[in-house]
């Protein structure tokens, strides 16, 4: 059993930026209605913390918004948008749902779990760059089969695309931490 | 091709952008309404258009707004449904993409009609990229004077806001996004009461889907007058279609309402075809909560008649032999689909999306899974289908809100014009896992 004061100790600060982006948020709702900023300071929150939400972050995230702890956590658990768990750098989530499907999605559902060497969906490549995730539609049915990483949207998807994709995101990754 | 009313400017370089969209007419209904019409005018001129919810219901729109409850002292929300997520449906995010100001424009103009000083988008999450080019289109109305206090002199204040869901196929339903706009679980709520007496923090509020808000700009525009003489008599207007599966063109097409089904799938200007020069053998117009179509009662109703991309034609026959204009959501299927694993895929959907709220659908819905999916891989047999049937007896009526219905009738729909499709599934289960029951089956059973 952690303790609270442990708790406290761990507590994720916000930046200061992000504290004014949380606070633009909630100014946006009337008063004592924080609680309805609770979604996007979630949001905010797992891109800042390391992709996903920890209950650390949680009870943070509770204590911005003046609510209890159980609030946040009987959210994050309803929406399937949030990682309650550590993911890979990059999580792709495949698209699976009907007009997908008709146009191919299993299959690249399959290609990637064989790229990445992982036995399902769920899982991280080894070198932790990756996390195959299938999502239900995504709301791009005409441009299927597609993945959402992060904010974007790939779309048209073919095993060459994907290989590029996952080049570039390797790339990328490995620019952002010589750079730091 | 037809009027366009949403899309005419589509093509426009930077139509996107403030200033190209404002030299392009943009802005117009708001500057007409808040300068020359109260805004009792307003909505009576879009219940006079009859337009038609967009967003699956197909509720009057212009019905919904004369609900709105206007007690003294509280303030009245409007809450534009940008929550897309029923499969086959992507015509808002299009509209909200490609023309981000139309949306703030049919925001302001319905607001002024409602009296709404607050106003919000709630948009899935997962449309993060959509949210930014909104914000970016909001940032601009305010600093040309389009939101905020007095504007255009007229005494009238907005302010817009744009809020994300967290993917939840549920809070498209209205009260469900409501509750997750006040941030909760978007579990709906019993009604009555309906939004418009108790809504938002429990104020008169409407929530109108995107592309009926982004129709009351033309409206306003073009007078409903004018509006009425498109599309057909009791589906007037235009509609955005987002048409996908095997197609040759998929995307999103504006149509006039009343148009051929058979001209929308293969029509140069439109779909093209099937793809790979495939025959179809199913269709499922209105998004995945609509009853399937077998192809011969795809461009022809049970009677014989041409049928046409209407509100009215797409229902012809009842459930027994038609469907629903629903979302627009138009999904193709070619003859190599097979019926019993796309049923199965959009009952894997809806147990996922189901709240848990109410047994009958929690249950029901994953039962229905896990029936389906057991047919599926050969290991069905012929009480399942019986069963289905009955799970599904029990689930429509008996939630709070329509989504049971919702997973209840594409699989009641894909047995009733699909049933041999099943019944070889579990009596020839070895070829059932093999896959593709449509490359196995004789052509005649498929495409009569």
């Amino acid at each position: 059993m952690i303790s609270t004061l442990e708790i406290q100790a761990k507590r994720p600060p916000f930046s200061l930026e992000k504290l004014e982006q949380v606070q633009g948020v909630i100014k946006q709702f009337p008063d004592g209605r924080e609680k309805s900023a609770i979604l996007s300071v979630l949001h905010i929150a797992e891109e800042e913390f390391g992709g996903w939400l920890s209950p650390e972050t949680m009870d943070y995230v509770a204590g911005l918004l003046n609510i209890q702890s159980i609030e946040v956590y009987e959210v994050a658990t309803f929406y399937t948008m949030f990682n309650l768990e550590p993911t890979g750098k990059f999580v792709f989530e495949v698209c699976r749902t009907g007009p997908c499907m008709l146009v191919g999605s299993d299959d690249i559902i399959e290609y990637i779990k064989n790229k990445l060497g992982i036995s399902k969906v769920g899982e991280t490549s080894a070198d932790g760059m990756f996390t195959l995730k299938t999502a239900e539609c995504l709301g791009a049915c005409g441009y299927g089969p597609m993945l959402q990483c992060g904010k974007v949207y790939h779309e048209h998807l073919t095993p060459a695309k994907i290989d590029v994709l996952m080049d570039e995101y390797r790339a990328k990754y490995l620019a952002e931490n010589n750079k730091n | 091709m037809g009027r366009k009313l949403l899309l005419e400017h589509i093509d426009v370089p930077g139509i996107e952008t403030y200033d190209v969209y404002r030299n392009h007419g943009g802005y117009s209904s708001v500057e007409k309404a808040l300068k020359s019409m109260s805004p009792q005018e307003v909505v009576e001129q879009v219940q006079k258009s009859a337009l038609k919810g967009r967003g699956g219901a197909g509720f009057p729109t212009g019905m919904k707004w004369s609900f709105l409850a206007k007690p003294e002292g509280v303030p009245r929300y409007l809450v534009c449904n940008a929550d897309e997520s029923e499969p086959g449906t992507f015509k808002d995010r299009f509209l909200m993409e490609k023309l981000p100001h139309l949306m703030v424009e049919g925001m302001i103009t319905s607001s002024y009609a409602l009296g709404a000083n607050t106003a919000y988008i709630y948009i899935r999450g997962e449309y993060m990229f959509v949210s930014d080019i909104l914000e970016k289109a909001i940032a601009e109305a305010y600093a040309k004077g389009w939101l905020g206090k007095n504007i255009l002199g007229s005494g009238f204040d907005l302010d817009l806001y744009v809020a994300p869901g967290g993917g939840a196929y549920i809070c498209g339903e209205e009260t469900a996004l409501l509750e997750s706009l006040e941030g909760k679980r978007g579990n709906p709520r019993m009604k009555p009461p309906f939004p418009a007496i108790k809504g938002l923090y429990g104020c008169p509020t409407v929530v109108n889907n995107v592309e009926s808000i982004c129709t009351v700009v033309p409206i306003v525009n073009i007078g409903a007058d004018e509006f009425l003489k498109i599309g057909t008599e009791k589906s007037s207007g235009t509609k955005l279609i987002s048409a996908c599966g095997n197609l040759v063109r998929p995307g999103v097409y504006e149509i006039e309402l009343g148009m051929s089904v058979e001209e929308f799938i293969y029509g140069d200007d439109w779909c093209r075809g099937i793809a790979n020069g495939k025959k179809i053998k199913a269709l499922i117009p209105g998004g995945s909560s609509v009853p399937i179509l077998p192809a011969h009662l795809i461009t022809k109703t049970a009677a014989g008649e041409d049928r046409f991309m209407s509100y009215e034609s797409l229902s012809d026959g009842g459930f027994a032999s038609g469907s629903m204009l629903g979302s627009g959501g138009f999904i193709v299927f070619d003859e190599d689909q097979c019926i019993v694993r796309n049923t199965w895929n959009f009952a894997r959907f809806y147990a996922h999306e189901s709240c848990g709220q109410c047994s009958p659908c929690r249950e029901g819905t994953s039962w229905m899974e896990k029936v389906l999916r057991r047919i599926e891989n050969g290991e069905g047999n012929m009480r399942d289908i019986d069963l289905l049937a009955d799970i599904n007896k029990k689930i429509e009526g008996n939630t709070i809100c329509p989504l049971g219905d919702a997973a209840a009738w594409p699989v009641a729909a894909a047995i009733r014009h699909f049933r041999e499709e099943f019944e070889w599934h579990i009596t020839h289960p070895q070829d059932a896992v093999k896959g593709n029951y449509g490359l196995l089956k004789s052509p005649e059973l498929i495409l009569q």
